[in-house]
C-alpha cells in the first residue's frame, strides 16, 4: 500500500515530521517498506535570475549569461533562444545530475568561454518533452527556491506492507486513523454532502442468488449519472496517483482509483448506453466468459460473483470490470456500482482466475460494509465535480451485512497478557480514537474493524498502539541447580550419530525428503499402495515426487556429483527421516552412511590406496549402534540385507528378530542404474529400534582389576572356505567363557597350497586367570578344549 | 706416610688412567677384571689384610674399601659414557625426512544445521526448555485448521503446500494429507497429548511449493511454546532477548518488536534484530553511529491465540502463553556468513568442509559456544 504524504495529511491534522510518521507506522504494525522522497532527487535545481545576456564571441548561435542564483553570480554559455537578461529559471549546478538527460553536469568550456552549470528545460527535468527553450518562470518566485517545491515533486511516497489482517488500512484514512490514535495528530472529519437525485434511474439492480449464495453479494448500491464528459483527470489528481504507480486513464476511471486507495472502497463505473436492460448479480454460469479490463478472456467459474445485463456478465463482482462496458473518452452517462462483495468468495474467485486487481485486494480482506452509502454520495459529488452531469436517485438493493459484535472488555487483561500496566484511561482513549463504541464492560468495534474478534484483539490494539517498546523484558532462564535435560532420546540417538560418523571420517549432509521415484523403487518402494501414498500430488518436478524410503540413494547421488567436480573418495552420512507410509507414525529415523572410492589418499607409506570394502560400512555401522546405547557386541549377524545390497557381501546387525542395522557394498546392478561405476559400501542403522538407555545413577559397577597375568595362545586351523570367523571365536570363547577373555583371528589364507574349497584360519585367544595362577597342566587342558570345541563346531582340523 | 699407604695411592692412579683409557665397552670390562677381579690388583692387596697386625689391618682395610668403591664407581661412570657416545653414533644415522606427511586419516564434518540445532538445545535447555518432536507427513487438521488457520487462507492451497493423497482410513478432518508447512503441528500434537503447563521447544525439517534464490521447498524451522497460568508477553520478550543475545553472541544485541499478524498468535510481533553495513559488508549488533542502525527481520512471535487453544482442548481463562518461530537456515546463514540457502542441500564436500563444524567443537556454555 502506497501513499503520499499531503495525502497522509488530507485526513490527518499534524505537525509531526515525515521522519516521526515514518517510526510510527512501523511501531503500531504498519511496517514501513520504503520511503521516496523526490525532492531529495531535485534538492540542487533552484531558481535563478538572469543578471544579463550576451551574444557568444565565436558562436552564432550561442549566449553568454549571467547568472544569479542568491548565492554567487556564475557565467553559463547557453544555446537557448528564449534565454534573456532580467528572466527567471531553474539552475542546475556543477556536479548536478539532470534527470532527463541522463548527464552529470561538469564545468564545460564552449568555444573558449566558460559554462558553470546550466538553465534547464522542462525535457531535462523529466517535466514534458518541451526542448524548444529553458523554462521560463511566472510569477516572480523568489530565487533559491527549490524545483521540487516550485513545480509539486516534493512529496514524499510511502510505502507500508500490510499484514491481511488490516483491510482498513489499504485506504489513507484508515492510516491516517492509526496514526492519530497513536499521537500522531487529530483525524479530519469527513465532510460529506448528500447529492440529492432529480431522476429516477433507467437501470435497476436486482440479485438472482440461491438460498446458500445470499451472502456472495449482500448489498448494492447504484446510481446514474446522465450527460457526464469524460477526459483526462486534473492535474492534482493524476499526480497522485503517478506518485503511487498507477497510471492516468480518464477522469471516471481515475476517480474509481482514487476513491479506493483514499478510502478503502473500491467502485466500479460502467457505461451506462452499453448496458442492456436491468442489472442481474448472481454467481457465473457454465460457459459463461468476459473480456475483462486487462485485455485477458477469463472463463468464469460458477461460484463467481457476476454483475450481468440482460445479455451477458459485464464484470467479476469485486475483482474487476469488463471491457465492453467499460468508459471511455465518448462515455455520455454511466452507471456508478458501490456494493458489498463476500471476502472468502472473492479470495476463491481471484484465486481461481489468477487476477490481481486492486479491488480483489480489497474485497478479500474486508470492507468497510457500513460504508456503501456514504461512499456512494462521496463518489457521485467526485464524479459530478470532475465530470459534470445530473444524479439520479440511489438504486440500492439488499441490506447491510451484520457486523456489530461487542466483546467482552476488562482493562485487566493487559496487566494479565502483556505483563505491563496501561491505565484504563487511556485504554479506552486508544480504543474510542480507533472508532471502537465502549460501554462499561463491553467494547464494540467499528465497521471497518472486522479483524476484531476478541479480548486478545483489544489487548493487542490497546498495547500495539501504547508501544510494544514499553513491554518489559522478563527472564524465564531456569532457577534450579540440577541441568535440564531437554533432549528426547531419538534426539539424543541422533545427536551421537552424527558425533560418532563424523568422528569417524564421514561428512553429514543434509539431502531432501523427496526423492525421483525410480530411485525410491530401486532402495524398497515397491508396495503400489505405498508408492501412491507417499508420492506428492503437486512436487516441485518430477525428480522431487516420491517420499524416501531409505537416504542411501541421496547420498550415493552427492557421491557422483562430488566425483564428476573431481573428488572421487566420498564419506558421507545423513542421519534423518525416511518414511513407510503416511500416516503420523510413518516415518523412522536413520542413520545413513557411504563410503565410495579409497578409503584413504594415495600414500608413500603404503603400496597402493586400499579401497573401501563392506567392513568399513560395518564398522560404521557398529560404532554408530555402540555411541547409541545398542548392544553392539552382542549382536547376531546374517547375510539378509535387502536386495540393493550385494548378495554376498553385506548382512544386517540383529537380535533374535530385531533388525538394527544393515550394511555391505551396494549392489552393482543398483549402482549401474544409477549411473555409478564404482563400488560404494554403505550402511542404514534404524535409530529407533535402538532402546532408550535407562541408566540414571551415576555411579559406575566397581571395577576389579586382576593381578594375574593373562596368557596369550595362537592356534591356525583348516576349514571350509564357508567357515564364519564369528563361529570360530565364539566356539573359542565358549571353550570357558570365565577364563577366556578374548579371541580374534589374526591371519586367513586361501590359495594353491591348500586344496581347493578350504582356508588356513589362525586365531589367537587370551587366558586370563582368575583365582589362581594357572599351571601348566591346566593352560594345556584349556588350550586342548579350544581346540575341540572349534573343531567340534567347524569340522576342521588343527594344523601343526 | 707408610708403605703401604703410598701402594694404595699409586696403584688408584694407575688404575684411573687405566679406566680412563678404555675407549670401548670391551676394553672397559679388561680394566675392570684388571682392577676388581679375582685376580684383580685390589683383590690381591685384600688378601694381604690377614697377614697385618690389627691396627694396621684396620687402616689399610678401610683404606681399599674406599679405593674400591673409587675405582668401582669410575667404571659405572665410563660405562654409561661409552653406552652414551655408542647409542648417539647410531642415532646420527637413523633420520627421517621430517617434511614428509604423515599417514592420512579422514576427518568428518557436522552440517551447520544440526550444529545450529544443538546450538538451540542448549540455550533452551538452559531456560528449562524440553523438545518435543513430530511427523513430518501431517495432515490439513494439524497443520492448519488447528492453527486457526481459516478456510480459505491462501497457504492451504496447492501453490503454497505440497499434498499427499488423502488417507480414507483417517478421520474426516485428517484425511487431507500434507508436508507440514511448519512445525507448528508439533505444538498442537504436544497440547493435544500431554497436561499444561508446556515449555518446549521443537524444530525440524518443513515443507513449502518454492523454489528459487531464497527458498527452498524443504528448510528447517524452530519455535518455541511456553504456556502457563500467567505467561506474559514479558516473558516472550524476555526469552527473545536472551535467545537472540546468545545466538547470535552480541551481548547488546539490539532488539525491536513490531506489531504484526499471524492466524495463530493475538498479541502477534515481528522481531528484528539490530545490523549495519559500516564497512560495506553486513555487521550484527549495534552499529557504531545511532543514524546507521538497520533492522534484520529474523522470527515471528506472539501470545498463543485463545482459539488454538480452544482447538486444543486448553481452557484460554485458564491458561495463556507464547510461541515462537524462525527459520534455521536463515540463522545460519546470519550467524555463519553462509551466503547461498541452496548450497545447505548441495552435499558437495568442499561445501561440507568449509562451512561444517568439527565434531569436536560441540556447543558448550562452558567454552562459550
Amino acid at each position: 500500500m502506497k501513499f503520499t504524504l499531503s495525502w497522509l495529511k488530507d485526513h490527518l491534522e499534524t505537525d509531526a515530521t515525515l521522519d516521526e510518521i515514518v517510526a510510527k507506522l512501523t511501531s503500531i504494525g504498519l511496517e514501513v517498506d520504503g520511503v521516496e522522497d523526490p525532492s531529495e532527487k531535485f534538492a540542487p535545481f533552484k531558481v535563478a535570475y538572469v543578471e544579463s545576456a550576451e551574444q557568444h564571441p565565436d558562436a552564432d548561435r550561442l549566449r553568454v549569461l549571467m547568472v544569479n542564483t542568491g548565492k554567487e553570480t556564475l557565467q553559463v554559455v547557453c544555446g537557448a533562444p528564449n534565454a534573456k537578461a532580467g528572466m527567471k529559471g531553474i539552475f542546475a549546478p556543477v556536479g548536478s545530475y539532470v534527470p532527463g538527460i541522463d548527464v552529470e553536469l561538469k564545468k564545460g568550456n564552449i568555444r573558449g568561454q566558460e559554462s558553470n552549470g546550466m538553465m534547464v528545460s522542462e525535457r531535462e527535468m523529466g517535466l514534458s518533452d518541451e526542448h524548444d527553450g529553458i523554462i521560463e518562470l511566472e510569477g516572480d518566485p523568489d530565487i533559491g527556491t527549490p524545483f521540487a517545491k516550485l513545480f509539486g515533486m516534493d512529496d514524499p511516497v510511502i510505502e507500508i506492507g500490510l499484514t491481511p489482517n488490516r483491510a482498513d488500512c489499504a485506504g489513507v484514512r484508515g492510516i491516517a486513523r492509526d496514526l492519530a490514535a497513536a499521537g500522531m495528530g487529530t483525524l479530519k472529519p469527513l465532510k460529506t454532502k448528500a447529492v440529492k437525485g432529480s431522476f429516477d434511474s433507467p437501470i435497476g439492480v436486482e440479485f438472482a442468488f440461491s438460498k446458500d449464495d445470499a451472502d456472495a453479494c449482500p448489498l448494492f448500491l447504484g446510481r446514474y449519472v446522465k450527460n457526464v464528459k469524460n477526459g483526462p483527470s486534473p492535474e492534482w489528481l493524476q499526480n497522485r496517483l503517478t506518485a503511487i504507480g498507477l497510471r492516468p486513464i480518464s477522469a471516471l476511471v481515475d476517480i474509481t482509483n482514487y476513491v479506493s486507495y483514499d478510502l478503502c472502497r473500491p467502485l466500479h463505473v460502467f457505461d451506462a448506453d452499453k448496458v442492456s436492460g436491468n442489472l442481474t448479480v448472481r454467481l457465473g454460469k457454465k460457459g459463461e466468459t468476459l473480456d475483462a479490463l486487462d485485455e485477458k478472456t477469463y472463463e468464469i467459474p460458477d461460484f463467481t460473483t457476476v454483475i450481468a445485463d440482460d445479455k451477458a456478465p459485464l464484470a467479476l463482482g469485486g475483482i474487476m470490470g469488463g471491457i465492453d462496458s467499460g468508459c471511455t473518452d465518448e462515455t455520455a452517462n454511466v452507471f456508478l456500482e458501490v456494493a458489498y462483495f463476500d471476502p472468502a468468495r472473492t479470495a476463491k474467485s481471484g484465486r481461481a482466475l489468477q487476477i490481481v486487481s486492486d479491488a480483489r485486494y480489497r474485497f478479500e480482506r474486508g470492507v468497510d460494509p457500513a460504508f456503501l452509502p456514504e461512499a456512494t454520495e462521496i463518489a457521485t459529488q467526485m464524479i459530478l465535480d470532475l465530470c459534470g452531469g445530473e444524479a439520479s436517485n440511489v438504486v440500492s438493493t439488499g441490506v447491510e451485512p451484520e457486523w456489530k459484535r461487542s466483546i467482552e472488555y476488562n482493562p485487566e487483561d493487559v496487566d494479565n497478557l502483556i505483563g505491563l500496566h496501561v491505565p484504563e484511561k487511556e485504554q479506552r482513549h486508544i480504543l474510542s480514537v480507533l472508532g471502537f463504541e465502549l460501554e462499561s464492560h463491553t467494547a464494540t468495534p467499528p465497521s471497518w474493524r472486522g479483524d476484531v474478534e476478541g479480548r486478545a484483539d483489544l489487548v493487542e490494539e490497546i498495547i500495539r498502539i501504547h508501544g510494544f517498546d514499553n513491554i518489559p523484558a522478563i527472564s524465564v532462564r531456569n532457577d534450579q541447580a540440577v541441568a535440564h535435560s531437554a533432549e528426547t532420546p531419538t534426539l539424543s540417538k541422533a545427536r551421537r550419530a552424527r558425533n560418532t560418523l563424523a568422528e569417524r571420517g564421514l561428512n553429514e549432509c543434509v539431502t531432501w525428503s523427496f526423492m525421483a521415484a525410480k530411485n525410491a523403487e530401486l532402495f524398497g518402494a515397491n508396495d503400489e499402495d505405498t508408492i501412491k501414498a507417499l508420492t506428492l500430488l503437486n512436487p516441485i518436478n518430477a525428480e522431487l515426487d516420491q517420499m524416501r524410503p531409505s537416504i542411501l540413494p541421496n547420498l550415493i547421488e552427492a557421491a557422483g556429483r562430488n566425483r564428476d567436480k573431481g573428488y572421487p573418495d566420498n564419506a558421507l552420512f545423513e542421519v534423518g527421516p525416511t518414511f513407510q507410509s503416511s500416516k503420523a507414525d510413518g516415518q523412522s529415523i536413520v542413520a545413513t552412511g557411504i563410503r565410495a572410492g579409497n578409503q584413504a589418499p594415495r600414500h608413500w607409506s603404503e603400496d597402493k590406496p586400499r579401497k573401501v570394502d563392506a567392513y568399513d560400512a560395518k564398522a560404521d555401522a557398529l560404532a554408530v549402534l555402540e555411541a547409541c546405547g545398542a548392544p553392539a557386541g552382542n549382536m547376531q549377524m546374517s547375510a539378509d540385507a535387502p536386495e540393493w545390497y550385494h548378495p554376498g557381501r553385506s548382512g544386517s546387525l540383529r537380535l533374535g528378530p530385531n533388525i538394527f542395522a544393515y550394511f555391505g557394498e551396494i549392489h552393482p546392478a543398483v549402482l549401474d542404474d544409477m549411473g555409478i561405476r564404482e563400488t560404494v559400501c554403505g550402511f542404514e542403522v534404524f535409530l529407533d529400534k535402538i532402546p532408550a538407555s535407562k541408566q540414571k545413577a551415576t555411579a559406575r559397577k566397581l571395577l576389579e582389576l586382576s593381578s594375574l597375568q593373562p596368557v596369550s595362545r595362537d592356534f591356525a586351523f583348516l576349514v571350509d572356505a564357508s567357515t564364519k570367523a564369528a563361529d570360530m571365536t565364539r566356539a573359542a570363547i565358549g571353550a570357558d567363557k570365565n577364563l577366556v577373555s578374548y579371541a580374534e583371528i589374526f591371519d586367513v589364507y586361501e590359495g594353491d597350497k591348500l586344496e581347493a574349497g578350504k582356508k588356513s584360519v589362525a586365531l589367537t585367544v587370551t587366558i586370563q586367570p582368575q583365582e589362581k595362577t594357572l599351571t601348566d597342566q591346566d593352560i594345556e587342558g584349556l588350550s586342548k578344549k579350544i581346540v575341540e570345541n572349534i573343531i567340534s563346531k567347524t569340522g576342521g582340523q588343527l594344523r601343526s | 706416610m707408610s708403605d703401604m699407604s703410598q701402594n694404595i695411592s699409586q696403584l688408584k692412579t694407575e688404575l684411573t688412567s687405566l679406566i680412563e683409557a678404555a675407549n670401548d665397552l670391551q676394553s672397559l670390562e679388561q680394566a675392570k677384571v684388571t682392577a676388581l677381579g679375582k685376580k684383580g690388583r685390589i683383590t690381591d692387596l685384600m688378601k694381604n689384610l690377614g697377614k697385618m697386625d690389627p691396627e694396621e689391618r684396620k687402616t689399610t682395610g678401610q683404606a681399599l674399601n674406599v679405593l674400591k668403591d673409587e675405582i668401582a664407581d669410575l667404571i659405572n661412570k665410563q660405562e654409561a659414557a661409552l653406552k652414551r657416545q655408542a647409542l648417539d653414533l647410531r642415532l646420527a644415522t637413523e633420520t627421517i625426512d621430517i617434511t614428509q606427511s604423515p599417514r592420512p586419516e579422514r576427518k568428518g564434518h557436522i552440517h551447520p544445521i544440526s550444529q545450529t540445532i544443538d546450538e538451540l538445545v542448549t540455550i533452551f535447555a538452559d531456560m528449562g526448555f524440553t523438545v518435543a518432536e513430530g511427523p513430518e507427513i501431517e495432515d490439513d487438521w494439524h497443520n492448519f485448521t488447528a492453527l486457526n488457520f481459516p478456510p480459505g487462507h491462501p497457504a492451504r492451497e496447492m501453490q503454497d503446500t505440497f499434498f499427499l493423497p488423502d488417507d480414507p482410513t483417517e478421520d474426516e478432518e485428517k484425511q487431507k494429507k500434507v508436508l507440514r508447512t511448519h512445525t507448528s503441528p508439533v505444538q498442537i500434537r504436544h497440547m493435544l497429548n500431554t497436561k499444561p503447563p508446556f515449555k518446549i521447544i521443537c524444530f525440524g525439517r518443513t515443507y513449502r511449493s518454492d523454489y528459487d534464490m531464497t527458498h527452498t521447498p524443504m528448510f528447517h524451522q524452530m519455535e518455541c511454546l511456553y504456556v502457563d497460568k500467567k505467561v506474559n508477553m514479558g516473558h516472550l520478550k524476555g526469552c527473545l532477548m536472551d535467545f537472540v543475545r546468545t545466538y547470535f553472541e552480541v551481548d547488546d544485541m539490539p532488539v525491536r518488536f513490531r506489531p504484526s499478524f499471524f492466524p495463530f498468535t493475538e498479541p502477534s510481533a515481528e522481531v528484528d534484530i539490530g545490523c549495519s553495513r559500516e564497512d560495506g559488508g553486513l555487521k550484527l549488533g549495534k552499529a557504531s553511529k545511532p543514524e546507521n542502525q538497520q533492522w534484520m527481520e529474523i522470527l515471528g512471535s506472539g501470545m498463543v491465540h485463545p482459539n488454538v487453544l480452544r482447538n486444543c482442548g486448553i481452557d484460554p481463562d485458564e491458561y495463556q502463553g507464547f510461541a515462537f518461530g524462525c527459520g534455521i537456515e536463515r540463522i545460519t546463514m546470519l550467524k555463519y556468513g553462509i551466503p547461498d540457502l541452496r548450497t545447505f542441500f548441495d552435499s558437495d564436500v568442499r561445501w561440507l568442509e568449509h562451512y561444517g563444524f568439527d565434531p569436536l567443537d560441540r556447543p558448550n556454555r562452558a567454552t562459550g559456544k
